[in-house]
């Protein structure tokens, strides 16, 4: 996924005219605020695979002697292409902070709110830096590229902070629903049903510790749960 | 040196409802100083109306202080404590809290009227403040003439009108669309970067980003708070 993107990427910067390598490599940094670490060997390969593949092709050397490439027409509509085809982001959803969340859910003794909460301040920590970078680009700069970029994470963060507000709503309404439930179903089937509802409390927060103390079933069923 | 406008020491509240205590807010410390605005996070119920009510000095903790510009709000007469909260702190409400038979210009000059100055350079005053969110021409319209984002900047021109020092915005964005929401935000900051404090309550992340410090309510704790800025090399590198 990211290796295609690069690739796109770089095929885009010929369309406004030849490029030499190097040349590339300084372009791209600019168009992504030097948000994308482009090393130059991944650049080279990227470059020759472009040439192999038809999509540009060499025209020459310029007067310091660097070969310079051109966007074939091949290039030219397999980029229209491109830009025409929206992004189905197979990568989705691998994020590390999704798995740390569905692992946190599910693992006993782990506290999920602190674990939300954590990524909260992060993620709003972030939240106003890149909006300090994003004023700064509005007032003092015409780099509407830069600019598009620093919203595109901005909206990021904005997402991940609102889903962690999700995924904290979700836990608690959880914790609650298993509490009243556990409160119903606990004299009709007191041992059944007691661990498993217990065991979903207990993956949620320290909350559930309380639950599974009244796993163990009162013999006249009528053990009162707080 | 730092310049402490608002300060909250251990600041507790507890309401009364009905047989029992209702902790809304729970020891909380903080600082605002002259030129930093600070958000306020958190689910609703967890204190951050109170907390703003109490920086306003329209509530009393129940335990801790709350000082503005040094001066413990309890220490204060009703009288000086209303001067204060007239001169010295500017409010913004998510609904605008406008007076629907005043123009603009009338609105914003109300609270310079009240402080006591004539009336003539109170206007002169306001339509200065509505020129600086950009309103200058608007002065002599009613607020139901106005769009939304245009009668939210007029509440914050006359939350900003005068030698206010502190500005307590309670969802200020609330009813806006993203564009003028930012618009409203970009009032309330160029404020504080001029020399005010302001505490901004918002649930809006992208809004509270515009501040330099966001803290985080939970069951009317302080529970969290962002840390210091990175660098743009630590910021971007971190996301290559």
């Amino acid at each position: 996924m990211q290796r295609n993107a690069v690739r796109w990427g770089l095929l885009a910067l010929f369309a406004d005219g030849p490029k030499y390598g190097y040349q590339l490599r300084t372009e791209f940094d600019a168009r992504t605020g030097g948000t994308w670490a482009l090393n130059v060997g991944q650049l080279y390969t990227t470059l020759e695979r472009l040439d192999r593949d038809g999509l540009v092709a060499e025209v020459g050397t310029n007067d310091e002697g660097r070969t310079v490439y051109a966007m074939t027409d091949a290039g030219r509509s397999a980029l229209a292409e491109w830009f025409a085809t929206p992004v189905t982001d197979t990568d989705r959803p691998r994020s590390e902070l999704a798995i740390k969340l569905a692992m946190a859910a599910a693992t006993p003794d782990v506290d999920v709110a602190a674990v939300v909460q954590a990524q909260r301040t992060e993620s709003m920590r972030q939240m106003r830096d890149f909006t300090d970078l994003r004023r700064n680009a509005d007032r003092d700069g015409d780099d509407i590229a830069w600019l598009l970029l620093l919203d595109h994470l901005v909206f990021g963060l904005e997402s991940e902070i609102r889903w962690l507000d999700h995924v904290e709503a979700t836990m608690l309404r959880r914790q609650r629903r298993t509490r009243t439930a556990g409160r119903a179903a606990r004299p009709a089937t007191p041992d059944a049903t007691g661990p498993a509802t217990g065991s979903v409390g207990g993956a949620v927060t320290g909350g559930g510790a309380a639950s599974a103390e009244h796993r163990t079933p009162a013999t006249d069923g009528t053990e009162p749960v707080r | 040196m730092t310049d402490v406008v608002l300060r909250f020491t251990g600041v507790s509240r507890t309401y009364r409802s009905g047989d029992s205590d209702v902790r809304a807010l729970d020891g909380v410390s903080f600082d605002v100083e002259a030129g930093e605005l600070v958000a306020v996070m958190g689910p609703s119920g967890s204190g951050k109306s109170t907390l703003l009510a109490l920086a306003g000095g329209l509530d009393t903790p129940t335990r801790g202080a709350v000082e503005v510009e040094g001066t413990a709000l309890t220490d204060l007469a009703a009288v000086a404590l209303a001067r204060l909260r007239r001169d010295r702190i500017g409010y913004v409400f998510q609904d605008y809290n406008l007076v629907n038979d005043l123009t603009a210009a009338e609105n914003v000059a109300l609270p310079r009227e009240l402080a006591g100055v004539r009336p003539r350079a109170a206007r002169r005053e306001a339509i200065a403040a509505l020129a600086r969110v950009g309103l200058g021409e608007l002065a002599h319209r009613f607020p139901d003439q106005l769009s939304g984002g245009q009668q939210q900047r007029i509440a914050i021109a006359r939350a900003l009108i005068g030698q206010r020092r502190l500005v307590l915005a309670d969802e200020p964005t609330g009813a806006l669309d993203s564009e003028t929401g930012e618009a409203v935000l970009e009032v309330l900051r160029a404020h504080v970067d001029a020399g005010a404090a302001g505490v901004l309550v918002t649930h809006e992340p992208r809004y509270a980003g515009w501040a330099d410090r966001t803290i985080f309510l939970r069951d009317g704790r302080l529970i969290d708070s962002t840390g210091p800025r990175a660098t743009p090399d630590q910021l971007l590198g971190g996301r290559a």
